[in-house]
């Protein structure tokens, strides 16, 4: 029996506006429980490929498909929990990250009223497995720039996803705090079953644990398990071949 | 003063404007659409002229008029079909000229509609306060109710629409309470000075507030405090409550501004 894919690119190509081609003929499928990294050059189209999967950019031509409905009006969204690359706040008070997990929480339960008790757990958990229980009531801003990018992780776990893109998620993490995260996301992993689009040039700490690496450079040139990569690939992020 | 009946009224409208216009106010802000409470405020301005024009309650006719105008504004700007502040311009001086022009219709370019424009405690009647109360609390019911959605679009409205948060419902809900609040807060504070109570008591929260959730509450405080002593001043020296009432949320401001930088400093 055929596994219902979560993620499914058909022929996709998108150009932004007034720009030339920036993928080209793309073919992704993901399957449920995948984890799976997305390398590749700077400019290469990664961002730009999980937002055509998210259904953020529509696809010049070709096809995107989420959980079997088209990408761009898919009615799971609450499923999704997606870390932008380079993500900031642009809130002009001061929040806790406390409460930015805890609006990572919001798609996982109800719209209006107060929170529930098990939610506020849940936020707490999101918290502690970032490492950020003692800075819960912090204000965001006075956190260094890598306890906010570990926030913002937390965020993205709140909701309980069942499909997680990271882009970059560990820009200015430090090594210990890449570890934690890689024994993170392979528990969510193997244990809770999360789909996981990991987007990143240098992969440190979550090689061991992807079966799969999609390299992108303005389309799809390697899909395979890691220890499969052409030796010229080797370094993911070079940009001359 | 409160053995006057007209006070007692005018503090009563003035607590619940007090309270709910920062409430509102606080999740513009944070969005850097502070100027969209100055803009439904013009449009307001035509919807008062309309109700001189047309002699009915010009609250419920600059009522519709503003959520007319805040829905325009949200939807020319969610549409990007005109740069922010292009849309609301645009919102901006129709509602100005379109006032102008009933006003003028109406021919009643006088005492009255300077009341609209500064606010008055005169003029304040029982049936207003009933207006501004029962509306009032439901536009503070909907605000409580919709607090975590309203605070998840603000700390980030993409990711909110990532995962399915109805985005562009709770911006639509956000302008027509704004429109609300517009329309109660006008026989108080007056069209021209309610964006200011709307932004000032939450600029001056922001500065000293830990969280969120504090510097809603403190916007409140701000605005509450400033409306009974700017009213208790209006009253005493005779003077337009909403000059008195923006002046003390100004002062407010300063004030906050002042301890932050010494915090800052400390
Ligand atoms: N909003 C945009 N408008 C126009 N062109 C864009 C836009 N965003 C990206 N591009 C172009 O598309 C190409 C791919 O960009 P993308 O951000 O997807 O690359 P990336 O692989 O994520 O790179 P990085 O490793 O630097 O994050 C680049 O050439 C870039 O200049
Ligand atoms: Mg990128």
């Amino acid at each position: 029996m055929r596994v219902a894919p979560v993620v499914e690119l058909r022929s996709v190509s998108f150009a932004y506006p007034r720009g030339g081609d920036v993928l080209r003929d793309v073919d992704l499928v993901v399957l449920p429980g995948e984890f799976v990294a997305i390398a590749g050059p700077n400019g290469g189209g990664k961002t730009t490929l999980v937002r055509i999967v998210l259904g953020l950019l529509a696809p010049t031509s070709g096809s995107a498909w989420l959980f079997g409905e088209p990408a761009a009006s898919v009615s799971q969204r609450r499923r999704l929990g997606y870390l932008p690359q380079r993500a900031q706040l642009r809130v002009e008070a001061p929040v806790t990250v406390r409460e930015v997990v805890a609006a990572g929480r919001l798609p996982a339960t109800r719209l209006l009223g107060r929170l529930r008790p098990e939610d506020r757990a849940k936020i707490d958990e999101a918290i502690e497995r970032v490492g950020l229980a003692e800075q819960a009531d912090a204000e965001l801003r006075r956190l260094s720039g890598g306890q906010q990018q570990r926030a913002l992780i937390a965020k993205a776990l709140a909701g309980e996803p069942s499909l997680l893109a990271l882009d970059e998620p560990t820009t200015g993490v430090d090594v210990e705090s890449q570890e934690a995260l890689a024994e993170l996301l392979a528990h969510l992993n193997e244990e809770l079953g999360v789909t996981i689009l990991y987007v990143s040039h240098e992969f440190g700490a979550v090689e061991r644990h992807v079966e799969r690496i999609v390299l992108v450079r303005g389309g799809i040139v390697f899909d395979g398990p890691p220890g499969e990569l052409p030796g010229v690939w080797h370094d993911p992020s070079h940009t001359h071949v | 003063m409160f053995e006057l009946e007209f006070m007692r009224l005018a503090f009563v409208a003035g607590a619940v404007v007090g309270v709910l216009a920062p409430a509102v106010g606080f999740f513009l802000v944070q969005r850097q659409l502070s100027l969209v409470g100055d803009g439904i405020g013009h449009v307001a301005f035509a919807g008062v002229a309309l109700g001189i024009l047309l002699d009915v309650s010009p609250v419920l006719t600059a009522l519709a008029a503003a959520a007319v105008g805040g829905v325009a504004i949200e939807w020319l700007r969610s549409r990007r079909a005109t740069a922010g502040d292009q849309a609301l311009a645009l919102v901006f001086y129709t509602g100005i000229a379109a006032g102008v022009v009933f006003v003028a219709l109406a021919g009643s370019l006088d005492v009255g509609l300077f009341q609209y424009l500064f606010g008055s405690i005169l003029t304040v009647t029982r049936a207003d306060v009933a207006l501004v109360v029962s509306l009032g609390v439901v536009g503070l019911a909907v605000v409580a109710l919709l607090y975590r959605a309203l605070c998840a679009v603000t700390i980030d409205e993409e990711g909110a629409r990532v995962s399915g948060i109805p985005v562009a419902a709770l911006n639509v809900t956000l302008v027509v309470l704004t429109a609300l609040t517009v329309a109660l807060a006008m026989r108080i504070v007056g069209i021209l000075l309610i964006a200011a109570l709307m932004v000032l008591p939450v600029t001056a929260a922001a500065r000293v507030a830990w969280s969120l959730a504090s510097a809603l509450g403190l916007s409140i405080g701000v605005g509450l405090g400033s409306v009974v002593a700017g009213l208790t001043a209006a009253y005493y020296l005779d003077l337009p409550p909403g000059g008195t009432i923006v002046l003390v949320a100004a002062a407010c401001v300063l004030v906050t501004a002042a301890v932050g930088g010494l915090r800052a400093a400390a």
